[in-house]
């Protein structure tokens, strides 16, 4: 559909468009929401069971790196918020400019990942590896939950810079402007929504020392 | 740009900046909490700041402040019942295995 046809459409039919779409993006996030919820119900179960263990196993995550990170992606989604904000208000140049900081900032998180785990594997503990295995149950699924959480979190953030690069190319070639901008809403609705995780897997992980 | 915008109420710059700020200073907060030790209390408080931060980024940046009604409840069922999975899943391991 071209854009003239776009704006042949009444405001009616724009707003149950616009509103549509945001309510379909919102029912996808209570998915994940729930996807991530039985991770965090296998994580309160076994903590409970081995709190003593976790909280030894939790001595071995960097916390510098966990806070870093913390912070990183929340000034993320603030960039993320501005940009929508900048392209409702005409300001196409800048929206754009603050998408790339925010995709900046999403690779620097998982730059940070990637030392982590390596100095985790490097330090013997990865699944299955020798070192981890004679560590004792507690300590082998603290460390199973640690790499499938952060995983899979960073393989969120690792969708979300591929999509939110899909509305950098949008903004610069007009389809996402002033007037339509519900895509890179709810872009930014995904990209809060795996902000929202990390800001619970930050203190289940680092700060139960 | 004569249609009426069909979105919400536009947030200003300035509220998403005062939110970032409360993000980061609610960080520093639970990163100088864990360092006391409160044994006892630690992962409550951990909790219950994750959860002021969550609810800030969840009604600034994502706009729930500004929403319908309608949604609201969507994501009140949505929490309700992953709350309660939760609340049912301990019921049985605390009855199986006792609470510690």
């Amino acid at each position: 559909m071209t854009r003239n046809n776009k704006a042949n459409d009444t405001a009616i039919a724009h707003h149950v468009n616009y509103a549509t779409a945001k309510m379909g993006m919102w029912i996808f996030l209570f998915t994940e929401l729930l996807f991530f919820g039985g991770m965090f119900l296998l994580y309160s179960v076994f903590r409970s069971k081995y709190a003593a263990e976790f909280h030894t196993s939790a001595d071995e995550l960097n916390i510098y790196f966990g806070t870093a990170n913390t912070v990183i992606l929340l000034t993320s989604s603030t960039t993320m918020a501005l940009s929508i904000a900048l392209v409702r208000k005409g300001e196409r140049r800048l929206s754009m400019l603050f998408q790339l900081l925010t995709i900046v900032l999403g690779l620097v998180f998982l730059g940070n990942k990637y030392i982590e785990w390596g100095a985790h594997i490097r330090a013997g503990i990865y699944p299955h590896s020798p070192g981890l295995d004679l560590m004792g149950r507690g300590k082998i699924i603290f460390f199973s939950l640690y790499y499938v959480m952060t995983g899979i979190h960073g393989l969120h953030v690792l969708v979300g810079i591929c999509v939110i690069l899909g509305m950098l190319f949008f903004t610069a070639k007009g389809i996402v402007h002033q007037g339509d901008f519900v895509k890179l809403e709810n872009t930014g609705l995904y990209w809060h929504f795996v902000d929202i995780i990390w800001i619970y897997l930050f203190p289940l992980f680092y700060l139960i020392t | 740009m004569t249609e009426k915008a069909p979105a919400n109420k536009m947030v200003s710059n300035k509220t998403y900046i005062i939110v970032w700020l409360c993000l980061l200073a609610l960080t520093a907060t639970t990163v100088s909490v864990a360092k006391l030790h409160l044994v006892k209390y630690a992962i409550i408080t951990a909790i219950a700041i994750a959860t002021a931060k969550a609810g800030l980024v969840v009604n600034f940046f994502m706009h729930l402040k500004e929403e319908h009604w309608v949604l609201k409840i969507m994501l009140f069922v949505a929490l309700f019942a992953l709350a309660l999975i939760i609340l049912l899943t301990f019921a049985d391991t605390w009855y199986r295995y006792g609470l510690g």
